[in-house]
């Protein structure tokens, strides 16, 4: 590396990622000393302007935070307040959820993998510029795309902010008719998405080991979607294992209602958004953390391309601890929704009412899903008549953002120990730029640019 | 494609503010149509979607989100400098968006709530749209916007003519749609009367009131809606909650104008 007794860099703007963010990297005598992601998130106070709403709000008001996965703050808001008002959404409305969520899994997923991420490991700068020389790979996930807003845009209205989402279940739900043409769409992506599975499954894949904890909802006996027990799988140094160790390592469960007594967040001075821990430790949380705690339940289809793909063998606990990979992670989730909304498809019978009345009732409710990006938390706290007293969010990213600082700073560190090969700062921020791709993370009520500024002493 | 050919494609650039990146996505969701559109323009800044940054001028600017920060506000600018033609998409950048409820909060309170050290976040007191700030050429509804308008804007501002957005109300694309009125057949409350058309009226379709995504249209009458609303049981905080939520500044501005006219003597 360059050896300058101080220095400031600023270099580009992170892009391809929701939202926009800052990066602070600090090197000092050939070490990294300090990385600090920063969010620049103007920010939006969903937390204090629910206070003061109805019970029947939340789901509609939370997905604006994000466009992205407006269904993921739409389904925990549901869970959440139902909670409170001591309801269970089960039977059919229950499979509508899912199907509903499946859409949102495949949208989203595919939409990092095609557009966003893949042209990290060929060369682009963007899908666009991919499609003048690889025009089948980015139309193949359009395509897949496109089934996954069907879903959206059938089951809830519209494929951004769906309408149709209330509590205790929908405003109104589809008949058997009405499904049916989204079979043959689906079918089409299955075969589309197992393509997929295998192209990115032949991207070269830097080495590098995520020495994180994994947080993933576990629901035994099928993969966690839009509910489930948080369980955690231990950091591997805390028995003493290399980061990048395949090894599936001891899991324990804690209730949705104590989240907040394992998971502290934290406010840093450099960055709006909260930054969470659990037992005091970053922690990871999405693909990775899903794959590893609840590979085993994936369907037939999904398990055989996970094998085939080199993920190892889900029935024996593969786990896989490298974030570059985490495409290939996305890419079997993707196929594994489809499987699964064409499952739930074929077993659909319409439930005599499009929901369950729910009564308010003065309590505290606890709602979590698996968002695509990962675990997304919400509390309501509710007074007799309805009315929301209190909120918290607990957003993915938020989660994500000390590991995700931990990934770079690894990243960089390995980079700086090739000492005879000196690095520029370009190559250092698109190092960097792919290691926070690696993990979508969904800045999206953040605004602003990535500056990577390098610090050297 | 000759570079001289590339050259001279109109550009687009995509710039975002505080918002939830839903408007921009909708033109990564034209799936039918983005690989064509891409060959026919120059997307020249769009990084949600690319990390080839090309500075300005660009023939045609979107910007999402509202103005919430000291930086934002000298950001408009910027791009207003840099574009020939600047469309603001969705609620956010047309009406504030939903962070405007702070508009009518004490912000140093939402700060605290919030925050456990409010002192570490800059923040403006409002959430202003960003016509407050520069001249803007046009502006498209909707929490989220319409993919199909989407479409028709950056057409018609490429082709040089005026997009074709019409300005009725919801109740208008119902009966295109073929749906019974929710609020005649059902006694649904519906804000569909005094709210822009352009959804495809969504919400009655699947039987629910219009809880008005898209702000006002431009014809309404507010007073006429409000006794409707009251029969069919909305309250009057339910009624203010529902004016004020994606759209709050837009709504609360027809509120006082309907109020001045209903204390103005015939
Ligand atoms: S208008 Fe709605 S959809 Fe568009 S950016 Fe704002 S919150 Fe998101
Ligand atoms: S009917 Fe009203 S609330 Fe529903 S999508 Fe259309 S404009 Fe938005």
């Amino acid at each position: 590396m360059t050896h300058r007794s101080s220095r400031v860099l600023r270099v580009g703007a992170l892009s391809r990622v929701e939202g926009e963010g800052a990066l602070h990297l600090r090197l000092h005598d050939g070490r990294v000393t300090r990385t600090e992601l920063q969010i620049y998130e103007p920010p939006r106070f969903f937390e204090a302007f629910l206070r003061g709403r109805a019970y029947t709000e939340p789901p509609d008001i939370t997905s604006r935070v994000c466009g992205i996965c407006p269904v993921a703050y739409q389904l925990s808001a549901c869970r959440a307040v139902e909670d409170a008002c001591g309801v269970e959404v089960g039977g059919q409305l229950a499979a509508l959820r899912r199907l509903l969520y499946c859409g949102e899994w495949i949208e989203s997923q595919i939409l990092h993998i095609h557009l966003l991420h893949a042209p990290d490991f060929l060369g682009y700068a963007s899908a666009v510029d991919m499609a003048r020389t690889r025009r089948a790979d980015v139309e193949r996930g359009l395509r897949i795309k496109q089934a996954g807003n069907a879903i959206l845009e059938l089951l809830g209205g519209r494929a951004i902010h769906p309408v149709n989402v209330r509590i205790g279940g929908f405003h109104r739900v589809p008949t058997r008719a009405e499904l049916r043409p989204l079979r043959e769409q689906l079918a089409r992506a299955r075969d589309d998405a197992w393509a997929t599975v295998r192209w990115v499954a032949g991207f070269d894949f830097p080495d590098a080991g995520a020495d994180h904890a994994l947080l993933a909802l576990i629901e035994p006996g099928r993969y966690a979607i839009e509910g489930g027990i948080p369980a955690v799988m231990a950091a591997p140094h805390a028995h003493g294992l290399p980061g990048d160790t395949d090894e599936p390592l001891p899991l324990r469960q804690f209730p949705v209602h104590a989240f907040t007594e394992e998971v502290t967040e934290r406010q840093v001075p450099y960055s709006t958004a909260l930054q969470a821990t659990l037992d005091g430790e970053r922690y990871l949380t999405g693909s990775l953390a899903r794959y590893a705690l609840s590979g085993r339940w994936l369907s037939p289809v999904a398990l055989q391309a996970a094998r085939e793909a080199g993920l190892g063998d889900p029935l024996s606990g593969a786990v896989c601890r490298n974030p570059f990979r985490s495409i290939v992670v996305r890419a079997v989730e993707a196929l594994y929704a489809i499987d699964e909304a064409l499952r739930i498809i074929d077993a659909y019978r319409p439930p005599p009412r499009p929901y369950v009345e729910v009564f308010p009732r003065a309590d505290t409710g606890h709602g979590a899903t698996e968002a695509p990006r990962g675990l997304l938390y919400h509390r309501y706290a509710l007074d007799a008549d309805g009315t929301v007293t209190d909120a918290l969010l607990i957003p993915p990213t938020a989660q994500n953002q000390g590991a995700i600082e931990e990934d770079l700073r690894r990243l960089v560190q390995r980079r700086l120990d090739h000492e005879d090969d000196p690095v520029t700062d370009t190559e250092l921020t698109a190092l960097c730029e792919r290691g926070i791709r690696n993990h979508d993370p969904c800045i999206s009520c953040s605004a602003h640019f990535l500056d990577l500024t390098v610090d050297r002493s | 494609m000759p570079a001289t050919a590339r050259a001279t494609r109109p550009t687009l650039a995509v710039f975002k503010l505080a918002s939830c990146d839903g408007c921009q996505l909708t033109l990564l969701d034209c799936e039918d149509e983005l690989l064509e559109l891409a060959g026919r323009i120059e997307i020249r800044h769009f990084l949600e979607a690319s990390s080839a940054v090309g500075s300005g001028p660009y023939d045609l600017a979107l910007v999402e989100g509202s103005v919430t920060t000291p930086e934002d506000e000298r950001r408009v600018h910027e791009i207003r400098a840099a574009a020939r033609h600047l469309v603001t998409i969705g609620a956010c950048a047309t009406a504030g968006g939903i962070q405007a409820l702070r508009n009518f909060a004490d912000v140093e309170e939402y700060r605290a709530t919030v925050y456990a050290r409010p002192e570490y976040i800059a923040t403006l007191a409002t959430s202003t749209p960003v016509s407050a700030h520069v001249p803007v050429d046009f502006e498209l509804r909707g929490c989220p916007i319409d993919r199909g308008q989407l479409l028709e804007v950056i057409t018609a501002f490429l082709v040089g003519r005026k997009p074709d957005i019409p300005d009725h109300s919801v109740c208008f694309a119902c009966k295109r749609r073929g749906t019974v009125c929710v609020t005649v057949a059902h006694g649904t409350p519906c804000l569909g009367p005094v709210t822009h058309a352009g959804c495809g009226a969504i919400c009655p379709a699947y039987g629910r009131g219009c809880y008005g995504c898209f702000g006002p249209s431009a014809t309404t009458n507010l007073p006429a809606l409000i006794p409707l609303l009251r029969r069919d049981g909305m309250d009057e905080p339910t009624l203010r909650r529902a004016l004020r939520t994606y759209n709050a500044t837009a709504f609360a501005a027809l509120e006082a104008r309907s109020q001045e006219q209903e204390e103005r003597p015939s």
